[in-house]
């Protein structure tokens, strides 16, 4: 077992926080990704996890060993971790070939040159590279090198593999063929892969479980769809997805039915079980609908046309911008009734 | 629960060797100079500042400051003019053959100084072999033009115009081109642009060379010392050597307290240049991925012709001279074909016991200098880029002085330092080792700043790799920081090689029968009337020089940006 543990983990440089009181848990064999805006500390965090940075407060278990403790000021050095690390620049070795760069990991722990070559062979087979193996760094595309930051963290089976920006460099083509290449990868080997990344599309595509972080904390952390769907706060509503956050005039529960009072009519919300009181809602596309008779009267401002359905950016009477979706195809301009239904609601302070 | 505390090695073993070598560093490079300073302000042992008085009232040591001063000021003023003009036309003009320009441009700076006044004034004055030759000799008895201050003036100027080219050169490429191009949109043409943009921007870059190029030309000791003492015209490291090797250690004191006074104005100059150089860099921004090349129109040929000529006259010629000093059977007859001989050549490199002796000793020292530099400054290079301790900023910011320092303070320094080792009898002063342990101290920063220079290219990624991948300290060292330095530890061990192997000043001052170096022996062969002898001995060296430059710029490409400095 290899679970990643972070209890109340901070760090600071030079006074300055970049890192606050984060404590979670990453569960062995899950994709993980860590998503927030740049300047969050997502690269702070995944170098405390890999040992380059050593935490100023809080303390980091890997399985059952102790991996650093600011307490006592214990850290055990990167190469002693087993943690395999794909950076964004790539960071192959320019003067080794493609197989030694592969090859060195198993170099370094001493294995026999016939088990090193097995390996090295099976790890660039799993990424497709056999044929590059005698190539040099600088005689591969952009995504090729990248196949080979990935194989040589293979290579030695880490217990944990973390993954900075990786594919922040590759076009976009490319780069829905490499989300392919890290899935079908997690899948094959099952380790624990922590993914930092500053585009939510490319979270919500791969990972298990998303940590959206802002301001060195973790906001929320929890699967793609109840990010989606069940934002904690008016950060992650407005981050995740497309979302205005409005505030809520009135307040019933009876039972289980919730009822709000929102930008002037009521309507019927949801929440978690737990929640008293709430004090805002998440609008989404899906939670407006286009009628002709809808309570809340909004002009269209904006049209963008998202293939097969437009994107409007209407206003409301009393000025919040609502997005909403629709097939038909609306002028600027023109006035539309929206009804809402249902949304998620939570409290903010 | 296993605890982590057990295993704190990686970085702490890189903490460990950090200290473990800057302390070497520091006593190699610093402590000298330390040493020098404590000898100044003392006598026998208590702190004192009457000897210091007593010295600097002798009329000796204000003659030799004021032509120090006259000498260093306007030679650096003959380096403004001619650097200047080629930075700015070979940097902002469409000139053709820059990059061969520039490696010509190199080279005074390279062949050691005694050698530029050696060949000087072998095309000079009555007895000058090529003159003759042509038949345009003074008459004998005339005055040898260089024996004079105007001469030490000239020649310390074609000696360092090199330094103001350099950091003109790398100041206007810094500037943006938009910068200028914005300019020319504007309106403004030729030499207004220049007057108005470019002078500006780059008179941080100028003030800097200029002051370095003051610093560099007073610490000078060949020149002065072949040109000067003929002339009874001494300069502060002249006197310096003349009060050493007329009385030996006796006046070590007091030399002492003459090393401290050029050591004060260098270090203003040094000051003066650290200032401008922070000023550099703050307002440039933009791209500079273009250099500029404003056309010259039909002005192009002859102002190349008018440069090459300059190259010609101080590169050429001078060489010229040399070699018909050395093909004539003694000094004076002139060169015909049937008095033409290899006469000097052969007794030189072949029959003088001292040559080959010195030329073992300084392939030695600047063999084992460059050795021993990669191996200390390539593991302190990185260490001191990873962790930036407070110590090692200080160190970094230090370390360029025994380099910059005049070599008469460092070689009196080591002196000091040397001549009594602590706790023995022991005395490294008399051996190779002195003369070594002074290479290390001088050269040390000609290593380590090329080192460096790669390494601050060098993505950090690619030694947490190697760290994420389990590989220690010593591995990722041998395995991967090792390797891609590599090509600038190379290019800074020849260059180390280079300087080493013809240098003077030390040596002048630390030598001793059997420890002599080629420059010393230059130096002697000359005073002693073997012009010839020391002619072909200078020919063989410059030769080494070309050789070793050519190899470097051959290179080049393989080399990261800043390695080799003449491709700023
Ligand atoms: N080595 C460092 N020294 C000082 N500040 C740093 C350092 N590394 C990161 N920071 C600061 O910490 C904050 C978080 O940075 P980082 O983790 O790189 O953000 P992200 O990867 O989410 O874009 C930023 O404000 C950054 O300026
Ligand atoms: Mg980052």
């Amino acid at each position: 077992m290899a679970d990643i543990d972070l209890s109340s983990i901070g760090k600071t440089f030079a006074g300055t926080p970049a890192l606050q009181d984060i404590t979670t848990r990453f569960d062995d064999g899950a994709f993980i990704a860590l998503l927030g805006p740049s300047g969050c500390g997502k690269t702070t965090l995944l170098r405390i996890l890999a040992g380059f940075e050593e935490p100023t407060a809080g303390s980091l278990h890997i399985g059952n060993r102790e991996m650093a403790n600011a307490q006592t000021g214990a850290n055990l050095p990167p190469e002693q971790r087993n943690i395999g690390f794909v950076f964004q620049s790539y960071a192959l070795w320019p003067h080794m070939s493609v197989r030694r760069n592969v090859s060195y990991p198993l170099e370094i722990r001493g294995l026999s040159r016939a088990e090193t070559r097995r390996n090295t062979d099976a790890a660039l087979a799993s990424t497709g590279l056999e044929r590059y193996a005698d190539r040099m760094p600088s005689d591969l595309s952009g995504g090729q090198r990248q196949r080979v930051a990935l194989a040589r963290c293979l290579v030695s089976d880490p217990c944990a593999v973390l993954l900075d920006e990786p594919l922040a460099n590759l076009d976009v083509a490319l780069r829905a063929t490499m989300q392919g290449v890290f899935t079908d990868f997690h899948k094959r080997t099952g380790a624990t892969m922590v993914y930092v990344t500053h585009d939510q599309a490319e979270a919500m595509a791969m990972a298990d479980r998303i940590a959206v972080m802002d301001q060195g904390r973790i906001q929320q952390f929890d699967t793609p769809q109840n990010l989606y769907e069940r934002p904690k706060n008016r950060f992650v509503a407005e981050f995740v997805g497309r979302g205005t956050v409005v505030p809520v005039q009135q307040f019933r529960t009876d039972g289980t039915a919730q009822q709000a009072r929102i930008l002037g009519t009521e309507v019927s919300v949801q929440s978690a079980q737990h929640a008293a009181r709430v004090s805002h809602v998440c609008l989404r596309p899906e939670n407006l609908t286009i009628t002709e008779t809808g309570h809340l009267r909004s002009k269209v401002a904006r049209v963008t046309y998202m293939g097969g359905k437009y994107l409007l950016e209407t206003v409301t009477d009393c000025g919040a911008r609502l997005f909403a979706e629709t097939r038909a195809r609306f002028d600027v301009g023109a006035q539309l009734g929206l009804t809402i239904t249902t949304p998620w609601a939570f409290s903010e302070d | 629960m296993m605890s982590a505390t057990k295993h704190q090695g990686g970085s702490r073993s890189e903490d460990r060797l950090l200290s473990a070598i800057l302390v070497l560093a520091i006593c190699l490079t610093l402590a000298p100079v330390l040493r020098l300073f404590v000898e100044g302000v003392t006598d026998q042992g208590s702190p004192s500042l009457g000897l210091m008085r007593d010295v600097l009232a002798q009329p000796s040591t204000l003659g030799a400051l004021k032509h120090s001063l006259v000498t260093a000021g306007f030679g650096t003023l003959v380096s403004l003019v001619l650097g200047s003009a080629f930075a700015f036309l070979v940097a902002l003009t469409d000139l053709r053959a820059k990059a061969a320009l520039v490696f010509c441009l190199m080279i005074p700076m390279m062949i050691p100084p005694q050698i530029t006044a050696l060949s000087w004034t072998q095309i000079m004055g009555p007895s000058s072999v090529l003159l003759k030759t042509l038949g345009i000799a003074p008459p004998l008895g005339a005055k040898q033009p260089l024996y004079s201050p105007e001469g030490i003036i000239f020649l310390l100027g074609i000696q360092h115009m090199s330094i103001i080219f350099l950091t003109l050169r790398a100041g206007l490429r810094a500037i943006p081109q938009d910068v200028v191009e914005a300019a020319r949109i504007s309106g403004a043409k030729g030499l207004r642009t220049w007057w108005q943009v470019v002078m500006p921007l780059t008179l941080p870059s100028l003030a800097a060379g200029t002051a370095i190029t003051f610093v560099t030309a007073l610490g000078n000791f060949g020149i002065p010392a072949m040109l000067g003492i003929p002339a009874g015209y001494a300069t502060l490291p002249t006197l310096v050597y003349q009060k050493l090797a007329g009385m030996g250690t006796t006046v070590l004191a007091e030399v002492s307290v003459l090393a401290m006074l050029i050591g004060a104005v260098a270090v203003a100059g040094i000051l003066v240049q650290r200032l401008f150089q922070s000023r550099q860099k703050l307002h440039l921004v933009g791209s500079t991925s273009r250099p500029l090349a404003l056309p010259l129109g039909a002005a192009r040929l002859p102002v190349e012709i008018c440069l090459w000529a300059v190259v010609f006259a101080i590169l050429v010629l001078p060489m010229f001279g040399l070699l018909a000093t050395s093909l004539v059977p003694a000094y004076g007859v002139s060169l015909r074909l049937d008095t033409v001989t290899l006469a000097s050549w052969y007794e030189v490199l072949f029959r003088q016991p001292v040559t080959s002796r010195a030329f073992t000793n300084s392939f030695g020292l600047a063999a084992g200098a460059s050795v021993a530099l990669m191996v200390i400054c390539l593991p302190l290079a990185w260490l001191m880029e990873r962790r930036q301790t407070r110590l090692a900023r200080l160190f970094d910011s230090l370390l360029d002085l025994p380099y910059a320092l005049p070599g008469v303070v460092l070689s009196i320094a080591m002196i000091l330092l040397l001549i009594k080792l602590p706790f023995t009898e022991a005395t490294l002063y008399g051996t190779i080792w002195i003369i070594f342990l002074a290479y290390i101290a001088r050269f040390f920063a000609v290593m380590f700043r090329p080192v460096q220079a790669s390494l601050k290219q060098f993505d950090p990624a690619m030694d947490e790799a190697a760290q994420s991948v389990g590989a220690s300290l010593y591995r990722r060292l041998r395995d991967v920081i090792f390797p891609l330095s590599a090509p600038a530890a190379a290019a800074g061990a020849i260059l180390v090689f280079l300087t080493a192997f013809n240098e003077l000043t030390v040596s002048a001052l630390l030598w001793s029968s059997g420890t002599e170096t080629l420059g010393v022996v230059i130096f002697n062969l000359d005073d002693s009337g073997e012009t010839g002898m020391a002619s072909a001995l200078a020919m063989t060296i410059v030769l080494v020089v070309i050789v070793l430059m050519a190899l470097i710029q051959l290179f080049s490409r393989r080399f990261p940006k800043g390695v080799v400095p003449w491709q700023t």
